[in-house]
């Protein structure tokens, strides 16, 4: 504690006001997250600091894989980047592993589940580029307002997913979605896999792979497209400014679909 | 006379009501809590387990597996925990029947077997693997 605890005061801005003196007895080292929620509830400044910095630095130790015990931390967000420049028109990899690695069928028919598709764009040149769209693992999303059960949720370290034991398959989060990332399964399934459980009636996306993030492996689609050579999408970090994929982003221009939503999306993309 | 005779037949018919309750009653009665024996009463046959004793007592999983599994279910789902001692996953893979490879199906299955028997609807395995594979199990060993 004493050792991350000048690092983070450096970093923690300390605001005037009288809610200052609330926390007063916290004393000058403050994550900026403290002050955040502060502003919202003064009264519970002080206690939001103690418990924000404990977990904050025994996590920051154990920054490569989690025990299972341990809940997902939300000192973490994992996001993508996909460089589109690297995405070949006719590559079809990251769609084939994400089928295959989550069950869902191979043959497609028109009410298939779809958690990743191909799309492509054309500019006014006639120039077409392609990219996966997929869930963007929103920071602020809209499928979470809108659910009527809580079925929809963020996960700690941001994200997305559905609670099939809690969703009644209203599919309001798929109107709400405006990146059209989310499947209604609407014929029996059987024969699937033992991490990713779904069935009818329920509504599902792209989980980020997230039973393999907890073992500590790579989305499914990131390591088949790094397998067929093209290596377009990168996986990490979003919050860690030392990992390779905030670097990247700090380093090339990058864009959020729909950014004007102000949804802050977790999947980002370079070269559109 | 006649009087004596009816009184007879009516001590008959007592005894052979008393006889009859004894020889229906003894074998239901021997089958009792310890449920040894041949008994009149089905029970589910269900193949145990693998090798090896369940992650807890016999008795306290059969009254509470199913409170097990879904809290389980609920740290799993939302905050990412994924120990193995009493998820859905590692059921399946100790308790599979190593015919068909599966808790469900038969009669004999482990999970359907009873379920059907205790007339409990059990909807775990419209969404969930209902047989132990070489990959999850792989992965079991490995988050352990």
């Amino acid at each position: 504690m004493s050792a991350a605890g000048p690092s983070q005061g450096a970093k923690g801005a300390p605001s005037g006001g009288s809610a200052a003196a609330s926390a007063a007895s916290v004393g000058a080292h403050r994550p900026k997250g403290v002050d955040h929620a502060r502003r919202q509830i003064l009264a519970w400044g002080a206690a939001m600091a103690g418990v924000a910095i404990a977990p904050g630095i025994t996590l920051f130790d154990l920054a490569h894989g989690r025990p299972p015990s341990e809940p997902a931390s939300r000192t973490k967000r994992w996001g993508m980047l996909v460089d589109i420049n690297r995405c070949s028109t006719d590559c079809n990899a990251c769609v084939v592993a994400c089928d295959k690695e989550n069950g869902l069928p191979i043959a497609k028919t028109a009410t298939s589940a779809q958690w990743i598709r191909k799309v492509e764009l054309k500019d006014m040149r006639g120039a077409t580029k392609s990219l996966p769209m997929m869930c963007q693992h929103c920071a602020e999303p809209p499928c979470v307002d809108v659910c009527p059960t809580g079925a929809s949720f963020k996960r700690a370290d941001g994200i997305v997913l559905v609670d099939r034991h809690t969703c009644i398959g209203c599919r309001y989060c798929m109107m709400a979605c405006p990146y059209k990332a989310r499947s209604f399964v609407h014929e029996p399934v059987s024969d699937q896999k033992p991490d990713v459980p779904r069935g009818k009636g329920c509504v599902e996306s792209c989980t980020l792979c997230v039973h393999r993030i907890d073992r500590d492996q790579l989305p499914a689609c990131v390591e088949a497209c790094a397998s067929s050579g093209h290596h377009a999408i990168l996986f990490g970090d979003l919050n860690d400014t030392g990992s390779e994929i905030s670097k990247r982003i700090a380093a090339v221009s990058s864009r959020q679909l729909r950014a004007d939503l102000k949804l802050d999306t977790g999947v980002r993309y370079a070269g559109i | 006379m006649s009087r004596e005779r009816s009184m007879a037949s009516s001590l008959r018919r007592r005894w052979a009501l008393l006889l009859a309750l004894v020889a229906f009653a003894a074998p239901v009665m021997a089958d009792g809590p310890a449920g040894a024996g041949t008994s009149r009463v089905p029970k589910p046959t269900v193949a145990a387990a693998a090798a090896g004793s369940c992650v807890e007592d016999t008795a306290f999983m059969r009254r509470n597996h199913m409170r097990l599994i879904r809290h389980q279910r609920d740290l799993t789902v939302h905050e990412g925990i994924r120990t193995t001692q009493h998820s859905l996953a590692n059921c399946v893979n100790c308790h599979a029947d190593p015919k068909t490879g599966r808790v469900t199906g038969s009669k004999d299955a482990f999970c359907e077997g009873c379920h059907s028997y205790a007339a409990v609807k059990l909807d775990c395995f419209e969404c969930h693997a209902d047989r132990a594979k070489a990959a999850s199990a792989a992965s079991v060993e490995k988050a352990k």
